[in-house]
């Protein structure tokens, strides 16, 4: 041992200690090499069972304020199609009533969802500017915060671009309900497990449109692929000015809405 | 290599056998505790994605209604129903379309359906079709006098309401509303060519309301009866009650 020690007192030679760090960071990459990352593009051959291959589409949902009547049928249906508890404050889509008065003032409600439509209101003597309904449903953001915060992976992004959520794993945590900053999601309260709108996942795959798209009796909702050059989205983006809901939170929403007005948030 | 094990200090190889037996219980543990096919295609169970899709489906799909109800489809494709599916009145059909004759579906005859849509909100759009429906003709269903398949715009009145419309109003608030102009006012020529000339009839006796409204075993519509004979006998029935609103207090 004494040999190593030069005039100083160190005991290990600048070579050593050289060769030993980079022995001890190569092995940094040990990991990765006994367990090979699984190709990416591995989910691009994924088919389900009735032939559907996820990869190959990316779903979208256009809403026209104009033409929402304020009717509340997609929220029946929506119900209907997905055994959502028929009682209030569960809901995956729901429509709101803004008003905003003279005094620039404004006011947003959505009695029971608007499952029974709405009523017309006193207004306390105030004089209404604008008024007009605004369809709110789960964004599928491209950068989901609700699939960043789940703790056990329940919630994920498929390769078409939905947003799901598997009933079997969830843990019931609502870390999820807080995230979301739509207020899109609810703890379902037969089950115990985070819930949400799936664009009607299960009648998508088998080319149906959403419950709440097929009902709409005005076609306030245009449900298509974005990616795809020709679909009823790529119209409604080409004709309409488009915008998302709370755009500055980089969460980039797949549902798209025309005639936006800037006091909807 | 015994020679290294040797030169490592005693308190760590001890140390490193009970590192060794933690890392091999959590692989245990993990290998039971995770699914197989979590992270197959991301973080998340695969297997997840084909049990959502196995949810059964309600709503069947207006192309699905159109196969057996061509008819029908036919008369709302060219009406301004066209857009709205069969499935927003008539309820989910996957169900009818499985059993046809077993499982019906209903078709909403109240008046209460269709305002959903149609009753004045000042919230919806400019140019919607929308109506007050306290004050439009609040005695009648709405598929009395719209083809929900196939409904039109308003027309211009051609019958007795054209001129009379105040009284049309009025009367639209009655039960009175049900009996044609023509059961109490009769015309003796052609009163629409020359109004001033041929002045349609009006009832005369009592006897007249009373062919209704008098006491009889055959009432069978609810229809308020009183005795003729002894009900203010010195009157006639409009001096009291006016015929095209006897509701009214």
């Amino acid at each position: 041992m004494k040999s190593l020690k030069n005039e100083k007192g160190n005991c290990t030679p600048r070579r050593t200690f050289l060769k030993n760090l980079v022995l001890s960071c190569s092995s940094l990459f040990l990991p990765r090499l006994i367990f090979p990352q699984e190709k990416k593009n591995e989910a691009g051959s994924w088919m389900l069972e009735n032939g559907y291959v996820p990869s190959e589409h990316n779903w979208g949902m256009g809403i026209d304020i104009n033409k929402c009547i304020g009717c509340g049928r997609c929220v029946n249906a929506c119900k209907t199609e997905n055994n959502v508890p028929k009682v209030p404050f569960y809901f995956r889509t729901w429509v709101e009533r803004y008003r905003i008065f003279e005094d620039r003032d404004s006011t947003v409600d959505s009695p029971n969802g608007a499952i029974d439509g709405f009523h017309e209101m006193k207004e306390d003597g105030k004089n209404v500017v604008r008024s007009f309904f605004v369809p709110k449903i789960c964004n599928q953001c491209d950068n989901p915060p609700c699939v960043q915060v789940c703790p056990v992976g329940a919630t994920f992004k498929t390769p078409d671009g939905v947003i799901l959520v598997d009933a079997d794993y969830c843990i019931g945590c609502r870390y999820c309900i807080q995230a979301c900053p739509y207020g899109a999601r609810y703890l379902n309260p037969e089950t115990r497990t985070a819930d949400k709108c799936t664009f009607c996942y299960h009648r998508v795959v088998k080319g149906l449109a959403p419950a709440c798209v097929e009902t709409c009796p005005t076609q306030a909702r245009i449900f298509g692929e974005i990616d795809k050059k020709a679909s009823p989205l790529i119209r409604f983006k080409r004709i309409n000015k488009i915008n998302v809901l709370k755009p500055f939170l980089n969460t980039e929403p797949k549902v798209m809405y025309a005639n936006f007005d800037m006091e909807v948030k | 290599m015994k020679v290294l094990w040797k030169r490592i200090p005693e308190q760590l190889r001890r140390l490193s056998i009970l590192v060794l037996l933690l890392i091999v219980l959590f692989v245990m543990i993990r290998t039971l505790l995770v699914p197989r096919d979590f992270g197959k295609y991301g973080h998340y169970r695969a297997s997840a994605v084909d049990e959502i899709v196995s949810q059964s489906i309600h709503y069947a799909g207006r192309e699905a209604c159109e196969e057996c109800h061509d008819d029908i489809a036919g008369v709302k494709s060219s009406g301004f129903h066209r857009n709205v599916a069969c499935e927003v009145c008539h309820g989910p059909g996957a169900a009818h379309m499985e059993d046809p004759s077993g499982v019906q579906l209903t078709a909403p005859r109240e008046r209460g359906y269709c305002p959903l849509c149609h009753e004045y909100l000042t919230s919806r759009p400019t140019g919607f079709p929308q109506i007050v429906s306290d004050l439009h003709n609040p005695m009648k269903p709405c598929i009395a006098c719209h083809e929900p398949h196939d409904p039109k715009p308003p027309v211009t009145p051609k019958g007795c309401e054209a001129c009379h419309a105040a009284i049309a109003r009025t009367l639209s608030l009655s039960h009175h509303v049900y009996l044609p102009c023509t059961r109490c006012h009769q015309d003796p020529g052609s009163h629409k060519i020359s109004p001033r000339e041929f002045t349609p009839t009006k009832p005369t006796t009592r006897e007249f309301c009373g062919e209704c409204h008098a006491r009889n075993d055959e009432n069978t519509k609810g229809i308020p009866q009183i005795e003729l004979v002894n009900h203010y006998s010195r009157y006639v029935c409009w001096q009291c009650h006016y015929p095209h609103l006897p509701e009214a207090q």
